[in-house]
């Protein structure tokens, strides 16, 4: 088994993530963009953890997944509440905390 | 050579004696200042008793002084440690010889007269309680002055009396006249005060002391070693001398300083204060004798001093501004006597006695003039005046006599052996300062005559006219409290000088001091020609005086229609002008413009570092636009960068 | 030879009367001040203890407290006075029961408490004391950024109007200086662990391998501590602080700001840099002397010109700390022993002077020279005060004044003949500016909207119309209305007994150092000379030999 074609697509998974990021508007998207690219860091740690033969990049794995679970949760929470008060899900509304 | 001390003697018996002479007056001042509006009615006889007190003690001391040669008669006392540094031992002590024996003889005699007289001048002043205060604060200062036997404690009196001085000149604080003169007179005096403390500083540089024995007993290592450091030494301490006396270049502060209660012009600004320059060289006698070139200067200053101020005193309308500058050319004479060298130290000590008498004199007159004549000052608003006051006018007279060096009176036994001495300095040199001493002669008898025909004599100008508050003259003679001290300072003019020339008991005196009195003997021209020269040109002084002055009547408004040298005359041969060319403006338009530079340059440039960087990080915050979409792409790329850095790192 | 901890008590009593007095706020007001007050008297009455248990032979520290506070860094919690140390407590001890009294009726700004107010006054109290007693450089350093933080709310709290822009400045520029110092702090421990196993910032170890630091480290080392002395004292151009911080803080903290807290800079230079970085300090001495002596004149020609009596005496310290450091960078004996008197008398001089002033706008209500005239014939009392103080600013005889300049000059001379005529010429220019704004405030006629009428109230008239800003020009004073004396008004009276008793002290201290300042000397002059031999100097021998009993 080649790891490399695991890792080449955790890369493409991760590049598509953080174009989506950058490119979308829509903040239901940034946030699946942003998931995708967490998953892109599960893949390769599993990958690594099959590689060395040992569970530490398994355990990391679960780690990333609990905290991208909690992170929904707040996330999604936010949205809502923005959304609810601008009636839009564009990101790019919600600039008001600069300078 | 003067002798050294022999030792220095515990302050006990009369060199404890000495300290009391300079406490006793301080305590003076103390009391009157701090017992407040409760010591007004008494405060003046206060003040008066430390002066007397002073001069008995000054007196008795004077009694019990072994003459010169028996036994010790320098005397040093240090009373205790002042400024002890490591190798800088300043000693506060006194020293008691002839020479300071002789100053407080005049200092606490003359300024008991003084006191006594300004009881009455100042008797309507609220403030006479306060002006007590300062006059015996004064008389402290001065005894310091004399007394000490440091150029430090020498230096403390001389700044002291320059406070008192300050204090007295601007008594009247509230005229802005006066506030200015005194301000003024102590500036200068400052100006003076530099060189006299480089003096005091290039003296323990070189030898490591700052007290009369020890600098004079070193003095002549120091001129073998180096004699331009000898001469350095004398150039400053004669800056320092020629602040105090009111000396070219710094004499202008002196006739300002006429401003001051009269009591105070003839105390400080006549008899006393100004001649501390004269001491100073005298007490120095040691230095200057090792420093021709230093001599030199104290002649060529004294010589242009007592021109500037004959001349001056000729053009001038204001009585004492006459009598500031016959002061400031009077000084002139004895900084020429003391600097004509060893041997004639007497000389200009003599005339600083007689001088003392008849300015004081001349002094208290012109007050009592002034006290009749509801302050005004100006002369010519006077004459005729010698029906209305006949005891300030004869006073007055032997005063005048005195001054011009009427033969037999005080000033003709002081004034006459200096033109002497002048001229036996021999060659070009005899020539011209003796020539200059005749010319000031001449000059002398001139404006004291016109002084005196525009006063007492002539018509009675005031009757026609107000004072500048709208009262009439009422011309009346002083009280017996200021006659008395007249009066006695006038038997002082006419036989002072006589008796302290009789078998040159004064020059044998001070010899301890100054040094052996040689007799000057003039080889240009014999001694006899000088003094027949002399009387010739102070009869012609006062012939040409009834000449301009006295066959014509004196025109009450000051012609302004008049020839060019008046003009110098009146404008002070150009005193003041350069003061405020040279100093004041420019230095006015420095401060201003060093204050604008301190808010606009120096400030800004130092806040400045503050704005620039308030300034950049108005820039930089621009950067958070509030998009998150930038925000990742600068997160993206920095990740990038550390990644593609630790690959670089890796692989390179 | 005492082990009890006085030096400590020091430190530590103004501290607790600190925390008491700003734990009652709920007490009556004049509860707490008579609190805050018997606090800086008892603190007076150890430092007197201090005095008198003083051995004046021994030039190591006394009534040394230590204790071990980051031992990795050898950096000990230590305190101990020598003979300069002692003298700078003692004036701290005398000015704060002083400054205390004389704030006792000060008008704060509103919603202020004067509870809160002698509070931070005791605190800066401690830390003063800190700084000068610290034998240990982090703990100088500590204690150097600490007092900081009273003043800056002193004047940012409790000043004038412009008091915040004062404080801001104030603080940006000594925690510039303070980092500066930092960083040289760090280098020396650094550099120590050459030296000593484990490196060590105790001022006495660091003084015993000072002389083996390499001179071009010793250099950077210096420019740090140079920098913080140099803002802190302040010599000319590191000034601009001082007026703004001077003008703006209340009477009190202005008074220790002149009168103390900048003493701190010239004492870093002869406690730090001249025992520590000798090699440096020779170095670096011309541009000191350089510094100090145009201070000397751009400080006192500056003063000239003022147009508020607060930056006036502002700018007059910035003339006299040119003479301090002057003392302290021509490494001799005398001069060193000037400067450190000169400390004193300083404070002694310019406090009664600030407090007088203080006195004087509080009566006036404007700072402005030109609001003022004649006021010595209003109040003879406040004037003649004005008038000592005045006299001791300008180191007459007779006052400490004068010993200390004095011998500043006369020590400088003997080392640096050209840059001590320089400054012996400095004297007229201190002449001209303390005499003109005497005739310009006290004498002359009764005048000036402050003392015959009234004045805009709380912005200290300082925001009044350009024409009567204009600076009186010309030689003499104009005065431009020139009235018969008018009634001044009911409000400006003479001294009251609590002002005369709180000026009192300093006005007999002024005068007693200035006739009799032996004590003070003996206990300066062994440290001193220790210190000019630390640094590697030899005092000049005159040229006509030595003499013994130069005093006979």
């Amino acid at each position: 088994m080649n790891p490399d074609y695991y890792l080449i697509l955790s890369a493409l998974l991760f590049g598509i993530g953080a174009v989506g990021v950058l490119v979308r508007r829509n903040a239901i998207v940034v946030f699946m963009c942003v998931e995708l690219m967490l998953n892109a860091v599960n893949l390769s740690f599993v990958t690594f953890s099959r590689i060395n033969g040992n569970l530490d990049g398994v355990v990391m794995a679960f780690f990333v997944m609990v905290v991208a679970a909690a992170e929904v949760v707040v996330g999604l929470a936010i949205i809502m509440s923005i959304f609810r008060s601008r009636r839009s899900a564009s990101i790019d509304d919600a600039n008001l905390l600069k300078y | 050579m003067t002798e050294t001390a022999e030792m220095a003697v515990p302050a006990t018996g009369m060199a404890g004696a000495a300290m009391w002479l300079v406490l006793l007056p301080l305590i003076g001042t103390a009391i009157m200042l701090i017992g407040g509006r409760r010591l007004d009615r008494t405060g003046h006889l206060v003040g008066l008793l430390m002066v007397v007190a002073a001069f008995v003690l000054g007196l008795l001391m004077f009694l019990s002084h072994p003459a010169s040669g028996e036994g010790t008669s320098i005397m040093d006392s240090n009373l205790f440690s002042w400024m002890p540094v490591e190798q800088l031992q300043v000693e506060f002590g006194l020293r008691i010889d002839p020479l300071s024996l002789t100053f407080v003889l005049l200092i606490t005699g003359v300024g008991a007269l003084i006191h006594i007289y300004s009881i009455g001048y100042m008797h309507h002043d609220p403030d006479r309680r306060k002006f007590f205060a300062y006059l015996n604060l004064f008389v402290a200062s001065m005894l310091l002055l004399v007394l000490g036997n440091s150029f430090v404690t020498l230096y403390a009196g001389w700044e002291g009396v320059g406070l008192a001085s300050y204090l007295l000149i601007g008594f009247w604080s509230d005229r802005p006249s006066a506030a200015t003169a005194a301000k003024k007179a102590f500036i200068m005096n400052r100006v003076g005060d530099v060189g006299l403390a480089l003096a005091i500083f290039l003296m323990f540089k070189e030898m490591g002391t700052t007290s009369f024995d020890g600098v004079f007993s070193q003095i002549g290592a120091v001129a073998e070693q180096s004699p331009g450091t000898v001469t350095a030494i004398a150039l400053l301490l004669l800056l320092g001398a020629c602040g105090k006396s009111g000396q070219v270049p710094l004499q202008a502060w002196l006739p300002d300083a006429m401003e001051g209660p009269t009591p105070v012009s003839a105390l400080i600004h006549a008899a006393t204060m100004v001649t501390a320059g004269v001491y100073l060289i005298a007490r120095c006698s040691p230095i200057f004798n090792l420093t021709a070139d230093g001599q030199l200067v104290v002649t060529i200053i004294g010589a242009v001093t007592l021109l500037v101020g004959c001349i001056a005193g000729c053009a001038k309308d204001d009585i004492k501004k006459v009598l500031a500058y016959s002061t400031v050319s009077q000084i002139g004479y004895m900084f020429l006597a003391v600097g004509l060298g060893a041997g004639v130290y007497a000389l200009g000590i003599l005339h600083l006695l007689t001088h003392g008498f008849f300015k004081a004199g001349l002094f208290l007159g012109a007050g009592s003039v002034m006290h009749g004549m509801n302050d005004d000052v100006d002369m010519r608003r006077y004459g005729g005046l010698w029906r209305k006051m006949p005891i300030t006018f004869a006073t007055f007279t032997f005063g005048y006599l005195a001054l011009i060096g009427f033969p037999f009176l005080s000033g003709f036994y002081s004034k006459d052996p200096i033109i002497e001495a002048a001229f036996a300095a021999g060659g070009t040199k005899g020539w011209l300062l003796g020539g200059a001493a005749l010319l000031g002669a001449g000059l002398t008898a001139f404006y004291m005559t016109r002084l005196m025909y525009m006063t007492f004599f002539g018509k009675a100008r005031h009757e026609e006219l107000r004072s500048a508050d709208g009262r009439e003259y009422h011309p009346h003679e002083s009280p017996a409290s200021m006659t008395v001290p007249m009066v006695i300072l006038a038997l002082g003019s006419i036989f002072a000088g006589f008796f302290l020339t009789q078998g040159e008991r004064l020059a044998g005196w001070l010899s301890p001091s100054v040094g052996e009195f040689s007799e000057p003997h003039p080889e240009i021209v014999s001694a006899t020609a000088v003094t027949v020269g002399t009387l010739v040109m102070i009869a012609l002084g006062v012939v040409i005086a009834w000449l301009f002055v006295g066959r014509k009547p004196v025109p009450v408004q000051r012609p302004s229609d008049v020839s060019w040298v008046i003009r110098l005359a009146r404008a002070e041969v150009g005193g003041d002008v350069i003061n405020e060319t040279l100093f004041a403006t420019p230095g006015i338009k420095l401060t201003n413009s060093l204050v604008v530079a301190e808010e606009k340059a120096v400030d800004r440039v130092m806040t400045g570092f503050g704005t620039g960087l308030a300034a950049l990080s108005a820039r930089l915050r621009r950067t958070q636009t509030g998009y998150v979409r930038s925000y990742a792409l600068s997160m993206l790329g920095g990740s990038l960068i550390v990644v593609l850095a630790l690959l670089v790192v890796r692989f390179a | 030879m005492s082990d009890f901890p006085l030096v400590l008590l020091l430190v530590v009593v103004p501290a607790v009367g600190a925390i008491i007095t700003g734990a009652m706020r709920n007490a009556p007001v004049k509860q707490v001040k008579i609190v805050a007050l018997a606090f800086t008297l008892l603190v007076f009455v150890i430092a007197v203890a201090l005095w008198i248990g003083f051995d004046k032979a021994d030039t190591n520290y006394q009534f040394v407290s230590s204790a071990q506070w980051i031992p990795t860094l050898g950096i000990n919690f230590s305190v101990g006075v020598d003979g300069v140390s002692l003298v700078m407590i003692a004036l701290i001890a005398l000015l704060l029961p002083i400054v205390l009294g004389a704030s006792w009726e000060e008008k704060l700004p509103a919603g202020r408490s004067i509870g809160s107010y002698f509070s931070l006054l005791l605190m800066l109290e401690s830390t003063l004391i800190g700084v000068f007693a610290a034998t240990d450089v982090f703990l100088f350093y500590v204690f150097f950024e600490l007092m900081l933080l009273p003043m800056y709310f002193l004047i940012g709290a409790y000043g004038g109007p412009r008091r915040t822009y004062a404080a801001t400045k104030f603080f940006l520029y000594s925690l510039f200086g303070g980092l500066m110092m930092l960083a040289s702090v760090i280098a020396l421990y650094v550099v120590s662990r050459d030296h000593i196993p484990g490196g060590t910032l105790d001022w006495t170890a660091l003084q015993q391998i000072a002389s083996e630091i390499p001179e071009s480290t010793q250099m950077w080392i210096f420019a740090g501590f140079a920098i913080a002395f140099a803002i802190k004292a302040p010599l000319v151009p590191f000034h601009t602080w001082l007026p703004d911080a001077g003008a703006e803080a209340p009477v009190g903290s202005g008074t220790l700001i002149v009168g103390v807290l900048d003493k701190v800079g010239t004492f870093g230079f002869l406690r730090i840099c001249l025992p520590l970085l000798p090699a440096a300090s020779a170095k670096f001495a011309w541009l000191i002397l350089l510094l100090a002596v145009i201070g000397i004149f751009y400080g006192g020609i500056v003063a000239a010109g003022q147009r508020d009596l607060k930056r006036f005496v502002t700018y007059t310290s910035i003339a006299h700390f040119g003479f301090i450091a002057m003392g302290v960078f021509v490494f001799s004996t005398q001069a060193l022993s000037g400067a450190v008197i000169y400390m004193v008398a300083h404070g002694l001089a310019t406090s009664l002077l600030f407090l007088v002033i203080g006195m004087l706008t509080s009566r006036g209500g404007s700072r402005l020279i030109s609001d003022y005239g004649g006021v010595w014939k209003v109040a003879p009392i406040l004037g003649g005060m004005f008038l000592i103080g005045s006299l001791a600013t300008i180191a007459l005889p007779g006052t400490s004044s004068f010993v200390a300049e004095f011998l500043v000059l006369i020590g400088s001379f003997a080392t640096q003949p050209v840059w001590a005529s320089f400054a012996t010429a400095g004297i007229v220019i201190a002449a001209i500016y303390m005499l003109w704004i005497f005739q310009r405030t006290m004498t002359g006629p009764v005048r000036g909207a402050a003392v015959i009428g009234t004045v805009a109230g709380p912005d200290f008239g300082l925001d009044k119309p350009a024409g009567s800003k204009q600076l009186e020009s010309g030689h003499t004073v104009t005065v431009k209305e020139h009235q018969a004396p008018t009634k001044p008004k009911a409000l400006f009276g003479d001294l009251n007994i609590r002002e005369i008793a709180v000026l009192t002290p300093l006005v007999a201290l002024i005068m007693v150092l200035g006739v009799y300042p032996k004590p003070m000397l003996d206990v300066v002059n062994p440290t001193v000379a220790k210190i000019i031999e630390m640094s590697g100097h030899t005092d000049p021998v005159p040229a006509a030999g030595a003499v013994e009993g130069a005093g006979n």
